[in-house]
Protein backbone atom coordinates (compact mmCIF):
# COMPACT_ATOMS: atom_id res chain seq x y z
CA UNK A 1 0.00 0.00 0.00
CA UNK A 2 2.58 2.14 0.40
CA UNK A 3 3.92 2.21 -2.68
CA UNK A 4 0.93 3.15 -4.32
CA UNK A 5 0.18 6.01 -1.27
CA UNK A 6 3.37 7.65 -2.19
CA UNK A 7 3.85 6.74 -6.37
CA UNK A 8 3.55 10.57 -7.98
CA UNK A 9 0.07 11.05 -9.24
CA UNK A 10 -0.96 11.29 -12.79
CA UNK A 11 -1.16 14.50 -14.96
CA UNK A 12 -4.64 15.08 -14.00
CA UNK A 13 -4.32 15.07 -10.34
CA UNK A 14 -5.59 11.54 -9.56
CA UNK A 15 -4.16 8.12 -9.08
CA UNK A 16 -2.53 6.59 -11.99
CA UNK A 17 -4.55 4.15 -14.21
CA UNK A 18 -1.65 1.29 -14.29
CA UNK A 19 0.61 -0.21 -11.96
CA UNK A 20 4.82 -0.04 -12.37
CA UNK A 21 4.28 -3.60 -14.00
CA UNK A 22 1.46 -2.44 -16.23
CA UNK A 23 -1.52 -4.24 -14.18
CA UNK A 24 -4.73 -2.24 -14.37
CA UNK A 25 -4.57 0.04 -10.78
CA UNK A 26 -8.25 -1.30 -10.09
CA UNK A 27 -7.13 -4.78 -10.05
CA UNK A 28 -3.93 -4.17 -8.05
CA UNK A 29 -5.98 -2.33 -5.68
CA UNK A 30 -9.59 -4.44 -5.40
CA UNK A 31 -6.52 -7.07 -4.68
CA UNK A 32 -6.01 -5.69 -1.08
CA UNK A 33 -8.84 -2.97 -0.57
CA UNK A 34 -12.26 -3.63 -0.13
CA UNK A 35 -14.85 -1.58 -2.11
CA UNK A 36 -18.00 -0.02 -0.63
CA UNK A 37 -21.55 1.03 -1.98
CA UNK A 38 -20.39 4.23 -2.62
CA UNK A 39 -16.51 4.08 -3.58
CA UNK A 40 -14.58 1.55 -5.72
CA UNK A 41 -10.96 -0.29 -4.21
CA UNK A 42 -9.05 2.25 -6.87
CA UNK A 43 -11.13 5.34 -5.57
CA UNK A 44 -10.86 4.54 -1.79
CA UNK A 45 -6.72 4.02 -2.44
CA UNK A 46 -6.35 7.15 -4.52
CA UNK A 47 -7.91 8.72 -1.44
CA UNK A 48 -4.71 8.68 0.50
CA UNK A 49 -2.49 8.83 -2.67
CA UNK A 50 -3.52 12.15 -3.33
CA UNK A 51 -3.60 13.21 0.06
CA UNK A 52 0.02 11.91 0.81
CA UNK A 53 1.10 14.53 -1.98
CA UNK A 54 -1.34 17.30 -1.29
CA UNK A 55 0.61 17.06 2.00
CA UNK A 56 4.10 17.51 0.67
CA UNK A 57 3.54 19.76 -1.61
CA UNK A 58 1.53 22.19 0.76
CA UNK A 59 4.49 21.73 3.46
CA UNK A 60 7.04 21.99 0.24
CA UNK A 61 4.94 25.26 -0.86
CA UNK A 62 5.27 26.63 2.57
CA UNK A 63 9.45 26.07 2.56
CA UNK A 64 10.32 27.34 -0.32
CA UNK A 65 8.44 30.46 -1.33
CA UNK A 66 11.03 32.35 -2.80
CA UNK A 67 12.08 29.06 -5.06
CA UNK A 68 8.73 28.87 -5.91
CA UNK A 69 9.03 32.78 -6.90
CA UNK A 70 11.52 32.86 -8.84
CA UNK A 71 10.85 29.56 -10.87
CA UNK A 72 7.13 30.18 -11.15
CA UNK A 73 4.34 28.10 -10.37
CA UNK A 74 4.66 25.58 -12.94
CA UNK A 75 8.23 24.89 -13.10
CA UNK A 76 8.10 24.89 -9.30
CA UNK A 77 5.23 22.38 -9.14
CA UNK A 78 7.00 20.14 -11.77
CA UNK A 79 10.78 20.18 -9.72
CA UNK A 80 8.84 19.68 -6.41
CA UNK A 81 7.39 16.59 -7.66
CA UNK A 82 10.38 14.96 -9.15
CA UNK A 83 12.38 16.00 -5.66
CA UNK A 84 10.05 14.30 -3.54
CA UNK A 85 9.52 11.32 -5.65
CA UNK A 86 13.27 10.81 -5.48
CA UNK A 87 13.34 11.65 -2.16
CA UNK A 88 10.98 11.02 0.29
CA UNK A 89 10.62 12.00 3.61
CA UNK A 90 12.86 9.89 5.95
CA UNK A 91 12.41 11.55 9.04
CA UNK A 92 9.19 11.97 11.67
CA UNK A 93 9.19 15.28 10.66
CA UNK A 94 8.24 17.43 7.75
CA UNK A 95 10.56 20.26 8.37
CA UNK A 96 13.63 18.22 7.06
CA UNK A 97 11.83 17.31 3.88
CA UNK A 98 13.93 19.40 1.80
CA UNK A 99 17.39 18.31 3.31
CA UNK A 100 18.52 16.96 -0.23
CA UNK A 101 16.88 19.49 -2.62
CA UNK A 102 20.18 21.45 -2.78
CA UNK A 103 21.62 18.22 -3.92
CA UNK A 104 19.17 16.97 -6.00
CA UNK A 105 19.10 20.67 -7.89
CA UNK A 106 23.17 20.56 -8.30
CA UNK A 107 22.68 17.09 -9.86
CA UNK A 108 19.81 17.72 -12.03
CA UNK A 109 19.51 21.67 -12.80
CA UNK A 110 17.47 20.56 -15.56
CA UNK A 111 14.45 21.24 -13.69
CA UNK A 112 15.67 24.86 -12.98
CA UNK A 113 15.41 26.22 -16.62
CA UNK A 114 17.84 29.11 -17.53
CA UNK A 115 17.37 30.27 -13.85
CA UNK A 116 19.30 27.69 -12.71
CA UNK A 117 22.12 30.20 -10.89
CA UNK A 118 19.50 32.48 -8.72
CA UNK A 119 17.39 28.94 -8.27
CA UNK A 120 19.94 26.90 -6.53
CA UNK A 121 21.33 29.89 -4.51
CA UNK A 122 17.42 30.77 -3.33
CA UNK A 123 17.33 26.96 -2.57
CA UNK A 124 20.64 27.20 0.21
CA UNK A 125 18.74 30.72 1.47
CA UNK A 126 15.58 28.78 2.42
CA UNK A 127 17.22 25.75 3.65
CA UNK A 128 19.28 27.84 5.65
CA UNK A 129 16.25 29.63 6.98
CA UNK A 130 15.03 26.76 8.07
CA UNK A 131 17.96 25.69 9.52
CA UNK A 132 18.50 29.04 11.77
CA UNK A 133 14.53 29.03 13.14
CA UNK A 134 14.88 25.92 15.03
CA UNK A 135 18.42 24.56 15.20
CA UNK A 136 20.40 24.66 18.58
CA UNK A 137 21.59 27.85 19.91
CA UNK A 138 24.43 26.10 22.33
CA UNK A 139 25.66 28.65 25.50
CA UNK A 140 27.65 32.08 24.02
CA UNK A 141 31.27 31.90 24.49
CA UNK A 142 32.52 34.70 26.82
CA UNK A 143 35.35 36.01 24.55
CA UNK A 144 37.17 37.10 27.95
CA UNK A 145 37.17 34.13 28.65
CA UNK A 146 40.00 33.42 26.00
CA UNK A 147 41.94 36.45 27.25
CA UNK A 148 44.85 34.12 28.75
CA UNK A 149 44.30 31.74 25.79
CA UNK A 150 47.39 31.30 23.16
CA UNK A 151 45.43 32.26 19.52
CA UNK A 152 47.62 28.87 17.99
CA UNK A 153 45.15 26.90 20.51
CA UNK A 154 41.47 28.52 20.33
CA UNK A 155 39.38 27.16 17.65
CA UNK A 156 35.92 29.42 17.89
CA UNK A 157 32.87 27.08 17.42
CA UNK A 158 29.72 28.53 15.63
CA UNK A 159 26.32 28.37 16.88
CA UNK A 160 24.87 25.23 14.71
CA UNK A 161 22.25 27.76 13.75
CA UNK A 162 24.11 30.31 11.91
CA UNK A 163 25.01 29.23 7.92
CA UNK A 164 27.42 31.12 5.94
CA UNK A 165 26.64 31.40 2.47
CA UNK A 166 28.29 32.66 -0.85
CA UNK A 167 25.60 33.54 -3.07
CA UNK A 168 25.41 34.37 -6.58
CA UNK A 169 22.70 37.24 -6.38
CA UNK A 170 21.35 39.20 -4.20
CA UNK A 171 18.44 37.41 -3.23
CA UNK A 172 18.28 38.15 0.85
CA UNK A 173 16.43 41.02 0.00
CA UNK A 174 13.95 38.76 -2.92
CA UNK A 175 13.27 36.62 -0.12
CA UNK A 176 12.20 39.39 2.27
CA UNK A 177 10.13 40.82 0.21
CA UNK A 178 8.43 37.33 -1.05
CA UNK A 179 7.80 36.59 2.56
CA UNK A 180 6.61 39.61 3.11
CA UNK A 181 8.68 40.45 6.31
CA UNK A 182 9.37 43.38 8.08
CA UNK A 183 11.03 44.70 11.85
CA UNK A 184 14.38 43.06 11.05
CA UNK A 185 16.75 45.46 13.56
CA UNK A 186 19.73 46.69 11.74
CA UNK A 187 21.48 46.10 14.75
CA UNK A 188 21.12 41.85 13.68
CA UNK A 189 20.75 42.32 9.75
CA UNK A 190 21.58 45.16 7.19
CA UNK A 191 19.27 43.40 4.99
CA UNK A 192 16.27 45.78 5.36
CA UNK A 193 18.45 49.15 4.50
CA UNK A 194 17.03 49.25 1.10
CA UNK A 195 13.46 50.65 -0.35
CA UNK A 196 11.81 47.87 -1.14
CA UNK A 197 8.79 49.33 -3.10
CA UNK A 198 9.52 47.14 -6.84
CA UNK A 199 7.22 44.57 -7.45
CA UNK A 200 8.10 40.27 -7.25
CA UNK A 201 7.75 40.04 -11.21
CA UNK A 202 10.53 43.16 -11.76
CA UNK A 203 12.45 41.74 -8.85
CA UNK A 204 13.04 38.88 -10.37
CA UNK A 205 13.72 39.99 -14.00
CA UNK A 206 16.47 42.48 -12.73
CA UNK A 207 18.22 39.65 -10.71
CA UNK A 208 21.62 40.41 -11.85
CA UNK A 209 24.70 38.37 -10.44
CA UNK A 210 26.18 39.94 -8.02
CA UNK A 211 28.56 37.94 -5.36
CA UNK A 212 27.61 38.26 -1.85
CA UNK A 213 28.25 36.83 1.63
CA UNK A 214 25.47 36.01 3.92
CA UNK A 215 25.44 34.97 7.85
CA UNK A 216 21.81 33.49 8.03
CA UNK A 217 21.63 32.90 11.56
CA UNK A 218 18.59 33.05 14.34
CA UNK A 219 18.80 36.10 17.28
CA UNK A 220 16.07 36.49 20.14
CA UNK A 221 13.82 33.88 17.96
CA UNK A 222 14.26 34.96 15.05
CA UNK A 223 15.94 34.35 11.76
CA UNK A 224 18.19 36.99 10.23
CA UNK A 225 20.31 37.37 7.20
CA UNK A 226 22.91 39.54 7.39
CA UNK A 227 25.24 40.75 4.94
CA UNK A 228 29.18 40.09 5.52
CA UNK A 229 32.39 41.30 3.86
CA UNK A 230 34.41 38.93 1.92
CA UNK A 231 37.15 39.22 4.71
CA UNK A 232 34.24 38.57 7.43
CA UNK A 233 33.39 35.18 5.03
CA UNK A 234 36.93 34.23 5.06
CA UNK A 235 37.13 34.27 8.44
CA UNK A 236 34.21 32.80 9.61
CA UNK A 237 34.09 29.91 7.06
CA UNK A 238 37.84 29.55 8.67
CA UNK A 239 36.45 29.08 12.31
CA UNK A 240 33.66 26.65 10.68
CA UNK A 241 36.12 24.50 8.84
CA UNK A 242 38.19 24.14 11.95
CA UNK A 243 41.03 26.68 12.11
CA UNK A 244 42.63 28.24 14.71
CA UNK A 245 42.00 31.85 15.63
CA UNK A 246 45.90 32.50 14.86
CA UNK A 247 45.44 30.68 11.59
CA UNK A 248 42.48 31.65 10.50
CA UNK A 249 43.58 35.43 11.53
CA UNK A 250 47.05 34.75 9.53
CA UNK A 251 45.19 34.06 6.28
CA UNK A 252 43.02 36.81 6.38
CA UNK A 253 45.77 39.16 6.75
CA UNK A 254 47.46 37.26 3.29
CA UNK A 255 44.33 38.98 2.01
CA UNK A 256 44.58 42.83 3.34
CA UNK A 257 40.89 42.56 3.79
CA UNK A 258 40.76 44.47 6.58
CA UNK A 259 42.83 45.99 9.54
CA UNK A 260 43.41 44.83 13.58
CA UNK A 261 40.56 47.86 14.33
CA UNK A 262 38.10 46.48 11.67
CA UNK A 263 38.53 42.69 13.17
CA UNK A 264 38.47 43.81 16.23
CA UNK A 265 34.86 45.34 15.73
CA UNK A 266 33.92 42.69 13.74
CA UNK A 267 34.59 39.84 16.83
CA UNK A 268 33.10 42.67 19.26
CA UNK A 269 29.53 42.13 16.94
CA UNK A 270 30.21 38.49 16.34
CA UNK A 271 30.18 37.83 20.15
CA UNK A 272 27.54 40.10 20.85
CA UNK A 273 25.27 38.56 18.53
CA UNK A 274 26.22 34.78 20.35
CA UNK A 275 27.67 33.06 17.50
CA UNK A 276 30.64 32.03 19.27
CA UNK A 277 29.41 29.01 21.31
CA UNK A 278 31.28 26.25 23.74
CA UNK A 279 32.13 23.64 22.72
CA UNK A 280 28.94 21.05 21.97
CA UNK B 1 -20.65 -4.81 39.31
CA UNK B 2 -21.50 -5.09 35.41
CA UNK B 3 -22.08 -8.28 34.05
CA UNK B 4 -18.98 -8.14 31.98
CA UNK B 5 -17.31 -7.46 35.60
CA UNK B 6 -16.61 -3.45 35.07
CA UNK B 7 -17.19 -1.40 37.18
CA UNK B 8 -20.93 -0.02 37.66
CA UNK B 9 -20.87 3.59 35.52
CA UNK B 10 -21.62 6.14 39.18
CA UNK B 11 -18.66 4.72 40.39
CA UNK B 12 -16.54 5.80 37.66
CA UNK B 13 -18.07 9.33 37.05
CA UNK B 14 -17.08 9.77 40.34
CA UNK B 15 -13.27 9.08 39.27
CA UNK B 16 -12.47 10.37 36.05
CA UNK B 17 -8.71 9.86 36.49
CA UNK B 18 -7.38 6.91 35.64
CA UNK B 19 -3.65 5.30 35.45
CA UNK B 20 -3.97 5.86 31.76
CA UNK B 21 -4.14 9.82 32.22
CA UNK B 22 -1.73 9.16 34.77
CA UNK B 23 -4.76 10.03 37.62
CA UNK B 24 -5.22 13.82 36.29
CA UNK B 25 -8.59 15.51 36.27
CA UNK B 26 -8.06 17.48 32.83
CA UNK B 27 -11.14 19.53 32.12
CA UNK B 28 -11.65 20.80 28.41
CA UNK B 29 -8.80 21.85 26.54
CA UNK B 30 -7.83 22.61 22.53
CA UNK B 31 -4.96 21.70 20.43
CA UNK B 32 -1.90 24.56 20.76
CA UNK B 33 -1.90 25.86 17.14
CA UNK B 34 0.60 28.76 15.95
CA UNK B 35 -1.84 31.32 15.05
CA UNK B 36 -2.88 31.31 18.39
CA UNK B 37 0.43 31.83 19.67
CA UNK B 38 0.27 35.56 20.59
CA UNK B 39 -2.89 35.96 21.96
CA UNK B 40 -1.96 33.28 24.35
CA UNK B 41 1.27 34.52 25.90
CA UNK B 42 -0.10 38.05 25.75
CA UNK B 43 -3.75 37.87 26.81
CA UNK B 44 -3.41 34.45 29.06
CA UNK B 45 -7.04 33.14 28.29
CA UNK B 46 -8.50 30.80 30.91
CA UNK B 47 -7.90 27.34 29.43
CA UNK B 48 -8.11 24.16 31.50
CA UNK B 49 -5.40 22.46 29.36
CA UNK B 50 -3.31 22.53 25.53
CA UNK B 51 -2.59 19.30 23.61
CA UNK B 52 0.81 19.64 21.76
CA UNK B 53 1.83 18.08 18.58
CA UNK B 54 4.92 16.39 19.62
CA UNK B 55 6.89 16.49 16.52
CA UNK B 56 6.31 20.16 16.50
CA UNK B 57 8.93 20.57 19.38
CA UNK B 58 10.90 17.70 19.06
CA UNK B 59 13.57 20.26 17.55
CA UNK B 60 16.87 21.42 19.03
CA UNK B 61 16.17 24.89 19.50
CA UNK B 62 14.51 28.14 18.79
CA UNK B 63 11.09 29.94 18.94
CA UNK B 64 9.27 26.72 19.15
CA UNK B 65 10.81 25.79 22.64
CA UNK B 66 10.72 29.20 23.84
CA UNK B 67 6.98 29.45 23.34
CA UNK B 68 6.83 25.87 25.51
CA UNK B 69 8.24 26.78 28.17
CA UNK B 70 6.19 30.20 28.08
CA UNK B 71 3.25 27.90 27.74
CA UNK B 72 4.20 25.47 30.28
CA UNK B 73 4.85 27.82 32.73
CA UNK B 74 1.24 29.12 32.77
CA UNK B 75 -1.03 25.86 31.64
CA UNK B 76 -1.21 22.09 31.96
CA UNK B 77 0.02 20.43 28.46
CA UNK B 78 -0.38 16.51 27.17
CA UNK B 79 1.64 15.51 24.29
CA UNK B 80 0.10 14.67 21.45
CA UNK B 81 2.39 12.91 18.41
CA UNK B 82 1.30 11.49 15.39
CA UNK B 83 4.69 9.39 13.96
CA UNK B 84 5.30 6.90 16.20
CA UNK B 85 3.63 4.51 13.86
CA UNK B 86 2.69 1.84 16.47
CA UNK B 87 1.24 -0.33 13.35
CA UNK B 88 4.40 -0.06 11.54
CA UNK B 89 6.22 -3.24 10.65
CA UNK B 90 9.70 -1.75 11.70
CA UNK B 91 10.70 -1.60 15.04
CA UNK B 92 10.45 1.80 16.91
CA UNK B 93 13.28 4.06 16.07
CA UNK B 94 15.70 4.89 19.42
CA UNK B 95 16.61 7.77 18.46
CA UNK B 96 13.14 9.28 17.85
CA UNK B 97 11.95 7.65 21.20
CA UNK B 98 15.28 9.89 22.86
CA UNK B 99 13.91 12.90 21.21
CA UNK B 100 10.40 12.60 22.61
CA UNK B 101 11.95 11.16 25.93
CA UNK B 102 13.67 14.66 26.68
CA UNK B 103 10.32 16.50 25.53
CA UNK B 104 8.16 14.78 27.86
CA UNK B 105 11.08 15.45 30.63
CA UNK B 106 10.65 19.27 29.75
CA UNK B 107 6.51 18.59 29.64
CA UNK B 108 6.11 16.74 32.56
CA UNK B 109 3.23 15.30 30.22
CA UNK B 110 0.86 13.10 32.63
CA UNK B 111 0.27 10.63 29.71
CA UNK B 112 1.24 10.89 25.89
CA UNK B 113 -0.82 10.17 22.91
CA UNK B 114 -0.37 8.57 19.36
CA UNK B 115 -2.34 6.74 16.79
CA UNK B 116 -3.37 3.43 15.86
CA UNK B 117 -1.94 3.34 12.91
CA UNK B 118 0.72 2.81 10.44
CA UNK B 119 2.73 4.96 8.24
CA UNK B 120 6.52 4.57 7.21
CA UNK B 121 7.99 1.79 5.44
CA UNK B 122 12.10 1.11 5.46
CA UNK B 123 12.57 4.72 6.48
CA UNK B 124 10.70 6.12 4.56
CA UNK B 125 7.03 8.29 6.00
CA UNK B 126 4.14 8.68 4.47
CA UNK B 127 3.30 11.56 7.59
CA UNK B 128 -0.51 10.38 6.95
CA UNK B 129 -2.34 7.90 9.80
CA UNK B 130 -2.99 4.82 7.43
CA UNK B 131 -5.34 2.30 8.52
CA UNK B 132 -4.16 -0.81 9.92
CA UNK B 133 -5.15 -4.75 8.62
CA UNK B 134 -7.46 -5.80 11.81
CA UNK B 135 -5.82 -9.06 12.25
CA UNK B 136 -4.54 -10.68 15.43
CA UNK B 137 -1.16 -10.78 13.82
CA UNK B 138 -1.04 -7.17 13.83
CA UNK B 139 -2.77 -6.71 17.66
CA UNK B 140 0.18 -8.52 18.82
CA UNK B 141 2.59 -6.68 16.75
CA UNK B 142 1.24 -3.15 17.77
CA UNK B 143 0.42 -3.75 21.32
CA UNK B 144 4.74 -5.10 21.80
CA UNK B 145 5.73 -1.76 20.27
CA UNK B 146 3.26 0.30 22.40
CA UNK B 147 4.92 -1.28 25.72
CA UNK B 148 8.25 -0.66 24.14
CA UNK B 149 7.63 2.59 23.95
CA UNK B 150 6.02 2.88 27.25
CA UNK B 151 8.61 0.96 28.90
CA UNK B 152 11.06 2.99 27.46
CA UNK B 153 9.22 6.79 27.91
CA UNK B 154 7.98 6.23 31.23
CA UNK B 155 5.01 7.69 30.88
CA UNK B 156 1.31 6.18 30.22
CA UNK B 157 0.38 6.01 26.81
CA UNK B 158 -3.14 6.53 24.84
CA UNK B 159 -3.85 5.13 21.68
CA UNK B 160 -6.30 7.08 18.92
CA UNK B 161 -7.95 5.73 16.62
CA UNK B 162 -8.24 7.30 13.45
CA UNK B 163 -10.36 8.18 10.75
CA UNK B 164 -10.19 6.00 7.90
CA UNK B 165 -10.95 5.91 3.93
CA UNK B 166 -10.44 2.04 3.19
CA UNK B 167 -10.75 -1.81 4.85
CA UNK B 168 -8.86 -4.26 3.79
CA UNK B 169 -9.43 -8.09 2.95
CA UNK B 170 -7.39 -9.19 5.27
CA UNK B 171 -9.17 -7.73 8.13
CA UNK B 172 -10.12 -10.31 10.69
CA UNK B 173 -12.51 -8.29 12.87
CA UNK B 174 -14.04 -4.96 13.38
CA UNK B 175 -12.14 -1.59 13.93
CA UNK B 176 -13.15 -1.91 17.61
CA UNK B 177 -12.71 -5.31 18.52
CA UNK B 178 -8.82 -4.67 16.68
CA UNK B 179 -8.47 -1.38 19.26
CA UNK B 180 -9.85 -3.79 22.42
CA UNK B 181 -7.11 -6.48 21.24
CA UNK B 182 -4.56 -3.65 21.39
CA UNK B 183 -5.21 -1.76 24.01
CA UNK B 184 -5.88 -4.97 26.37
CA UNK B 185 -2.28 -7.01 24.75
CA UNK B 186 -0.32 -3.40 25.79
CA UNK B 187 -2.55 -2.65 28.63
CA UNK B 188 -2.69 0.70 27.79
CA UNK B 189 -4.78 3.95 27.38
CA UNK B 190 -6.98 4.91 24.35
CA UNK B 191 -7.63 8.26 23.23
CA UNK B 192 -11.48 7.95 21.77
CA UNK B 193 -12.00 10.16 18.90
CA UNK B 194 -15.63 10.39 18.29
CA UNK B 195 -15.17 12.63 15.71
CA UNK B 196 -12.95 9.93 13.52
CA UNK B 197 -15.68 6.93 14.70
CA UNK B 198 -18.26 9.11 13.74
CA UNK B 199 -16.00 9.61 10.11
CA UNK B 200 -15.35 5.85 9.40
CA UNK B 201 -18.61 4.85 10.44
CA UNK B 202 -20.00 6.85 7.72
CA UNK B 203 -17.54 5.77 5.55
CA UNK B 204 -17.52 2.03 6.16
CA UNK B 205 -21.13 2.00 6.69
CA UNK B 206 -21.27 0.82 10.76
CA UNK B 207 -23.17 2.01 13.98
CA UNK B 208 -20.70 4.53 15.70
CA UNK B 209 -22.91 3.46 19.09
CA UNK B 210 -21.74 0.15 18.65
CA UNK B 211 -18.13 1.39 18.26
CA UNK B 212 -18.51 3.47 21.36
CA UNK B 213 -20.63 0.86 23.19
CA UNK B 214 -18.10 -1.92 22.93
CA UNK B 215 -14.96 0.35 23.98
CA UNK B 216 -13.63 -0.68 27.41
CA UNK B 217 -14.46 2.79 29.67
CA UNK B 218 -12.07 2.35 32.17
CA UNK B 219 -9.04 2.43 29.64
CA UNK B 220 -10.39 5.97 28.13
CA UNK B 221 -7.62 8.09 29.11
CA UNK B 222 -8.95 10.94 26.97
CA UNK B 223 -11.88 12.30 24.28
CA UNK B 224 -10.80 13.74 20.86
CA UNK B 225 -13.95 16.24 19.22
CA UNK B 226 -13.18 17.64 15.89
CA UNK B 227 -14.95 19.05 12.63
CA UNK B 228 -14.74 17.39 9.08
CA UNK B 229 -15.41 17.72 5.55
CA UNK B 230 -18.74 16.06 3.74
CA UNK B 231 -18.14 15.16 0.70
CA UNK B 232 -20.61 13.75 -1.96
CA UNK B 233 -19.43 10.23 -1.61
CA UNK B 234 -17.25 10.29 1.50
CA UNK B 235 -16.08 12.30 4.78
CA UNK B 236 -12.70 13.58 5.03
CA UNK B 237 -11.19 13.97 8.33
CA UNK B 238 -9.87 17.72 7.90
CA UNK B 239 -10.33 19.71 11.72
CA UNK B 240 -11.37 22.83 9.64
CA UNK B 241 -14.88 23.56 11.14
CA UNK B 242 -16.96 23.02 13.86
CA UNK B 243 -18.09 19.84 15.79
CA UNK B 244 -21.37 18.52 14.35
CA UNK B 245 -24.62 17.55 16.17
CA UNK B 246 -24.24 14.31 15.43
CA UNK B 247 -20.66 13.89 16.68
CA UNK B 248 -22.02 15.96 19.57
CA UNK B 249 -24.62 13.32 20.10
CA UNK B 250 -21.73 10.45 19.94
CA UNK B 251 -19.84 12.29 22.53
CA UNK B 252 -22.57 12.71 24.93
CA UNK B 253 -23.08 8.86 24.76
CA UNK B 254 -19.57 8.12 25.28
CA UNK B 255 -18.95 10.59 28.22
CA UNK B 256 -22.35 8.61 29.62
CA UNK B 257 -20.13 5.23 29.50
CA UNK B 258 -17.14 6.51 30.40
CA UNK B 259 -17.56 9.53 32.78
CA UNK B 260 -16.49 12.73 33.07
CA UNK B 261 -12.97 12.71 30.78
CA UNK B 262 -10.27 15.05 29.64
CA UNK B 263 -12.36 16.20 26.19
CA UNK B 264 -9.98 17.92 23.53
CA UNK B 265 -10.84 20.00 20.92
CA UNK B 266 -8.76 19.40 17.64
CA UNK B 267 -8.66 22.02 14.84
CA UNK B 268 -6.07 22.03 12.14
CA UNK B 269 -6.88 24.33 9.20
CA UNK B 270 -8.18 27.41 8.55
CA UNK B 271 -7.75 27.91 12.36
CA UNK B 272 -10.39 30.75 13.64
CA UNK B 273 -9.50 32.84 16.36
CA UNK B 274 -8.72 31.33 19.76
CA UNK B 275 -12.20 32.33 20.92
CA UNK B 276 -13.68 30.76 18.13
CA UNK B 277 -12.07 27.70 18.63
CA UNK B 278 -12.43 27.53 22.68
CA UNK B 279 -15.87 28.34 23.04
CA UNK B 280 -16.33 25.28 20.31
CA UNK B 281 -14.29 23.38 22.98
CA UNK B 282 -16.68 24.41 25.48
CA UNK B 283 -19.69 23.35 24.11
CA UNK B 284 -18.01 19.77 25.71
CA UNK B 285 -18.72 21.61 28.76
CA UNK B 286 -22.79 20.98 29.19
CA UNK B 287 -22.79 17.57 28.21
CA UNK B 288 -19.91 16.59 30.87
CA UNK B 289 -21.99 19.11 33.54
CA UNK B 290 -25.02 16.26 32.43
CA UNK B 291 -22.97 13.55 32.95
CA UNK B 292 -21.74 15.31 36.92
CA UNK B 293 -26.11 16.21 37.43
CA UNK B 294 -26.69 12.35 36.92
CA UNK B 295 -23.95 11.29 39.08
CA UNK B 296 -24.94 12.88 41.91
CA UNK B 297 -28.42 12.01 40.96
CA UNK B 298 -27.16 8.44 41.03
Amino acid sequence: MAGAVMRPLAAGGGMKRQWHDGRPMKNVASDFIKPNNRLTSFERLEIYNRQYWFRLKDCFYEDYPGLRAILGEHRFERMACAYLARHPSQSFTLRNLGRFLVDFLDAEPRWLGRLRGPALDMARLEWAHIEAFDNEARPALEIDSLLDADPADIRLQLQPHLTLLQLGYELDEFLIHVKQGAGLRTEASNAMEQPRTRKEGRRKRHLQPKTMFLAVHRHDDTVYYKRLHAGQFRLLSAFRAGATLAGACAELAESADANVAEVKSWFETWAALGWFCKLA
Amino acid sequence: MRPDGRAPIFFKNLMPANAFNGMTDYGIGIGLRVPHYNHILSEKPDCDWFEIISENFMVDGGRPLRVLDQILEQYQVVQHGVSMYFGSAEPLNREHLKKLKRLVKRTNTPWLSDHLCWGSVDGRYTHDLLPMPYTRAAAKATARKIREARDFLEVPIAVENVSSYAEFHVSEMTEWEFLNEVVERADCGILLDVNNIYVSSRNHNFDPFEYVNSVPAERVAQFHIAGHSKYERYILDTHDHPVIDPVWRLYAHAIGRVGKTATLLEWDARIPSFDEVHNEALKAGQYLENIESKTVAA
